[in-house]
């Protein structure tokens, strides 16, 4: 049995799981359009390689990733690219970004090059990062990270841990993956060891997740019988379900008991962390040659009529999401991006589904009762909840107060937005959110710090600039003058002698 | 002999005084340097001077309050008096109303805009690109929003206007939660 660390902090939530049933997968009809954002990742936007009125098949690159951090974005089913504009994202601002809008023709029709037996064993590292980076992928797990870049770095990679956990309450995606394709995962993740050469490598599940654990087992043991070695190395770890213990900092101290550095990556102390889901579509990228084209989403809650997981084509709106799980049961409800810890608030629902989307939670409308808050009584819960060692209570003063450096000296940054300490607060302050303000405060003051600076700098040269062309023109005037009286001085001399002459025979 | 080592004394931390003052000599004024770092660049002249560094000296010199620069707002004065040890004062009317929500740049349309130069001479931070008789068009990244370009100096009407930076998702806040209800407490 392997040896488990514990995090500081941390919650045990109510997982209403069952809600939405993790054994089966449901398809949804293809919806009438498909809104593709050109930036679902972090990094740089994707730069669009279509124009209104190209024919698209599945699967086709439509927007291809032009620099180091970001991802190709692709049809994610056949039809008629019909513009390209800007559309609301899913993000907490409602702004708006590019997106590429395809009318779908309901064939679903794949694109000729997409194509299977590939001969993965034979592909080297190379071969492989590049299809990893051509098909899109990215860090399913919420963060969006695209997967190649992660995969290229060089420093010696110990552990590799693959993400099963999934701690926010209500979401079952990725239970339903491990469930109904555990071979994919582990497939993927035997091109990953390949890719990384790790000493160990673990796949991480919650322990409220027996059948995923079965799955993922029962996978690895056909692997065997099938005489691939390999997969031997792979150890199905089930850990205790606190949440957060599925963030990436978290889970890798409980399974290694190392600590990722300030403002560090995981590969700095020797640890690859990725998604159960992105392993998965590693594998139908090399293996099948598929794009990153859907994904397994949970909808769910109180509010939605028939809660299920469901296979949703990338850029699918949220609308025909939920239409395809029942529809809603009153008109009072709101909808959350993700889950009811870290989740967003959508503004409406024409915002369509991206690769980061792991569920559409469909709640009932918080009671004014239930939001009214109360001051802070300093009582420190939120302290021994915070999984990052922070104090939220002090965060919260300096928050208010927008006192940058006290923030920074307590360790803002460092906050994951967990949610652990709102929870846990006995005058229901909704600390997060003074979080995130102080955060948005805070890029803000640094943006007019750079750009005071510059100006600074740029005002400085410009008077150096008048100065110089002053005193050059102040110069000119003066050679000029001297080269006037030089002349002058030159001619005086010459019709000196004459005025001599002149004097003297006057 | 008391007069003769104190004699010595003086002559000895004289000499490692005129030292020292050649030595860590400061170049220029440093409260100024610290007042200028405080302000925000962005050479409007709102104040009544001619740019941010000018009214630091007046500053230092007591040749000006400290509230008067609007860019810099509440948040600015209360910075400044903290450095001077001063009273905070509120922002002084006169010199114009601070504006605490998006950043603004100005924006030239080409169609009406007639290559005078104008603007491109006056921008004090070389933010405005153009020649003679040709279009001229502001790089927004570097426009601190002074305003010192728009009309009456650009001679069209509708050629240069103020316009709100775009909100995207890495300029785009938050805003305040709602604040605890006091009225609760009690």
């Amino acid at each position: 049995m392997k040896k488990l660390w514990t995090f500081k902090g941390g919650l045990k939530l109510p997982g209403f799981k069952k809600i939405s049933n993790p054994a089966s997968v449901n398809k949804i009809p293809i919806p009438d359009n498909i809104i593709l954002p050109l930036r679902q990742h972090i990094g740089e936007p994707a730069e669009p390689i279509v124009d209104v009125g190209d024919q698209v098949y599945k699967g086709q690159p439509v927007a291809i990733s032009k620099s180091l951090i970001s991802a190709s974005v692709h049809a994610s089913t056949s039809g008629i690219v019909t513009d390209i504009g800007k559309y609301t994202i899913p993000h907490q601002s409602g702004v708006s970004e590019m997106c590429i809008v395809i009318k779908t023709d309901q064939k679903d029709q794949w694109h000729p090059n997409i194509e299977s037996n590939l001969d993965p064993d034979n592909l080297d590292t190379e071969e492989l990062c590049a299809r990893i980076r051509e098909a899109g992928i990215v860090g399913l797990g919420g963060a969006v990270f695209p997967s190649a870049v992660k995969l290229k770095a060089t420093r010696q990679i110990d552990t590799l841990i693959i993400n099963g956990a999934e701690c926010e309450p209500y979401i079952t995606c990725d239970d339903a993956l491990m469930q109904n394709r555990a071979d994919d995962v582990v497939q993927g993740i035997l091109l990953l060891r390949r890719l990384l050469n790790p000493a160990e490598c673990i796949i991480a599940i919650e322990d409220n997740k027996p059948q995923a654990i079965d799955a993922l087992q029962v996978s690895i043991k056909k692997f065997k019988e099938k005489g691939i070695g390999s997969v031997a190395a792979i150890d199905v770890i089930p850990i205790p379900t606190i949440f957060p213990t599925g963030g990436e900092k978290q889970l890798i101290k409980v399974l290694t008991g190392k600590e990722v550095p300030r403002n560090g990556l995981p590969y700095e102390v020797g640890v690859i962390c990725l998604n159960v889901g992105t392993s998965a579509a590693i594998r139908n990228a090399i293996y099948e040659g598929i794009p990153l084209v859907s994904r397994y989403v949970t909808v769910t809650g109180v509010m939605v009529q028939r809660p299920a997981n469901f296979e949703v084509l990338i850029g699918t709106p949220v609308q025909d999401v939920i239409k395809a799980a029942g529809g809603e049961k009153s008109d009072r409800y709101e909808i959350i991006m993700g889950g009811p810890m870290m989740g967003q608030l959508l503004p409406h629902q024409q915002i369509p589904v991206v690769k980061a989307t792991n569920c559409i939670l469909v709640q009932d409308i918080k009671s004014e009762n239930e939001a009214n808050v109360m001051p802070c009584i300093r009582c420190g819960s939120c302290a021994s909840a915070c999984p990052m060692s922070l104090l939220p209570q002090q965060l919260y003063w300096y928050a208010k107060e927008k006192s940058f450096q006290k923030l920074q000296h307590y360790n803002l940054s460092d906050c994951i937005e967990c949610g652990c300490c709102a929870v846990v607060c006995p005058s229901r302050i909704p600390l997060v959110q003074y979080f995130r303000f102080a955060k948005s405060e805070q890029r803000e003051h640094e943006f007019k710090t750079k750009l005071s600076e510059q100006s600074r700098i740029r005002a400085q040269m410009r008077d150096f600039r008048l100065e110089r062309i002053k005193r050059e023109q102040q110069e000119r005037k003066a050679r000029r003058k001297a080269e006037r009286l030089k002349k002058k001085a030159a001619s005086d001399k010459a019709s000196k002698p004459l005025a001599d002459k002149e004097l003297s025979a006057g | 002999m008391a007069i003769l080592i104190l004699t010595l004394l003086a002559l000895i931390f004289g000499i490692a005084l005129g030292y020292f003052a050649i030595r860590f000599r400061v170049e220029g004024d440093p409260v100024v340097e610290q007042i200028d770092a405080l302000l925000p660049q962005t050479q409007c002249a709102q104040c009544g001077f001619p740019g941010c560094r000018p009214y630091a000296e007046a500053i230092a010199t007591q040749n000006a309050e400290i509230n008067q620069c609007p860019p810099g707002g509440d948040d600015g004065i209360k910075a400044i008096a903290d450095l001077l040890g001063r009273e905070v004062v509120p922002l002084n009317p006169d010199n114009g109303t601070a504006n605490d929500n998006l950043r603004m740049v100005a924006v030239i349309n080409e169609e009406t805009c007639i290559g005078c130069t104008k603007c491109v001479q006056v921008c004090p931070v070389d933010a405005i690109v153009g020649a003679a008789k040709q279009k001229h068009n502001v790089i927004d990244e570097y426009c601190t929003g002074c305003e010192l370009c728009i009309p009456p100096l650009c001679p069209v009407e509708d050629c240069i206007q103020m316009q709100p930076v775009e909100v995207t998702i890495s300029n785009w806040k938050w805003s305040l939660p709602v604040q605890p209800n006091k009225e609760s407490v009690a």
